[in-house]
């Protein structure tokens, strides 16, 4: 009757069951299990105490960093604050970014942004969640100071021959957000609407916001007044 | 503080083992100096568990990318800045 024993019997007419899909146990891997383990059996911290932080990091997205954006195009004092000292801009939106040194840099018509950890992956998670794989990949960490222009034209961003790149190595204890230029035709968008058109990739300098997509977001906040958004 | 913004350094060509945070490829080129960070305790004593104090003053020094890269084939004005400890940087006047 249960679709589980329905499986259970197509597996078994395919022979032997499939192996687990686990990864396997690595150094740093087994490490990790034995301090955990330890520290539970040690009383400092429950299991759920690992899971809830856990959670809690995999529930952190790009917001903050999408907040700060939006602040900065509508209030050019701010933007003056937060590019004077990144960090106290983030407090002072009521961000939570523990010991975080922020440095915001500046998208212009003439320069264009972009931010690498050559050494590691140092990221601003606080602002804008887990890295994504491909920011931690040897590929991109190798070849974005070399070759910046070729990989952004791999993210689609093409930039053109006369504006100047520059590349931010993030090789200390200092964290990176670009500033993306705001797009033309948003002067009607409140700071939220221009917060929901921030994504993640511009504020790592992969990527520029488009018009179209502001125009878009415009629409679909024209024409859903009821449902799911992410203002929160 | 050693240096300011606008001061021509050249990071120090060396290439000692352990844990260091300064990039191999900007190792023996010169740059500019673009805002100093503050102190922080020094990276490579941390990694050993060791306190790394007193704290270094960081700065992030600009490079021109055609000075990094001989080949390099962007705009002869593009640049690249990154974080380097004071211990690595020399002045370059004192270099001539």
């Amino acid at each position: 009757m249960s679709t589980d024993h329905t499986d259970a019997d197509a597996a078994h007419a395919h022979g032997a069951p499939r192996p687990d899909q686990d990864d396997t146990i690595t150094y740093y891997r087994a490490m990790e299990i034995a301090v955990r383990e330890l520290l539970i059996d040690k009383g400092i911290l429950t299991a759920g105490d690992v899971r809830r932080q856990v959670e809690s990091m995999d529930a952190r997205g790009p917001k903050g960093g999408a907040a700060m954006v939006a602040r900065a195009w509508v209030d050019p004092a701010f933007k003056q604050r937060m590019l004077r000292d990144g960090s106290a801009a983030a407090r002072e939106l009521g961000l939570e970014i523990g010991p975080l040194r922020l440095i915001v840099v500046e998208n212009t018509p003439e320069v264009h942004n972009v931010i690498v950890c050559t050494l590691c992956s140092c990221y601003p998670r606080m602002l804008l969640g887990l890295p994504p794989d491909w920011y931690k990949s040897r590929n991109y960490r190798s070849r974005t100071v070399r070759e910046p222009r070729a990989v952004l034209a791999e993210f689609g961003t093409t930039i053109p021959a006369d504006m100047r790149i520059c590349v931010h190595d993030s090789t200390a204890d200092m964290r990176y957000l670009v500033l993306p230029l705001r797009p033309q035709g948003t002067e009607h968008l409140s700071e939220a609407e221009l917060a929901n058109m921030v994504t993640r990739d511009s504020m790592i300098g992969v990527a520029v916001i488009e018009a179209s997509r502001a125009n878009r977001v415009s629409l679909a906040e024209r024409n859903c007044s009821i449902g799911f958004n992410f203002r929160g | 503080m050693r240096f300011r913004p606008g001061d021509r350094v050249r990071v120090r060509r060396s290439f000692p083992i352990g844990h260091v945070r300064t990039p191999y490829y900007v190792r023996g080129k010169a740059g500019l100096v673009e805002r100093a960070c503050g102190s922080f305790p020094n990276p490579e004593e941390l990694a050993y568990a060791r306190p790394g104090l007193p704290a270094l003053p960081l700065y992030r020094v600009q490079f021109l990318q055609r000075d990094l890269w001989p080949d390099y084939a962007g705009h002869p004005a593009d640049v690249l800045v990154a974080e380097i400890y004071q211990h690595w940087l020399e002045a370059v006047e004192n270099l001539q």
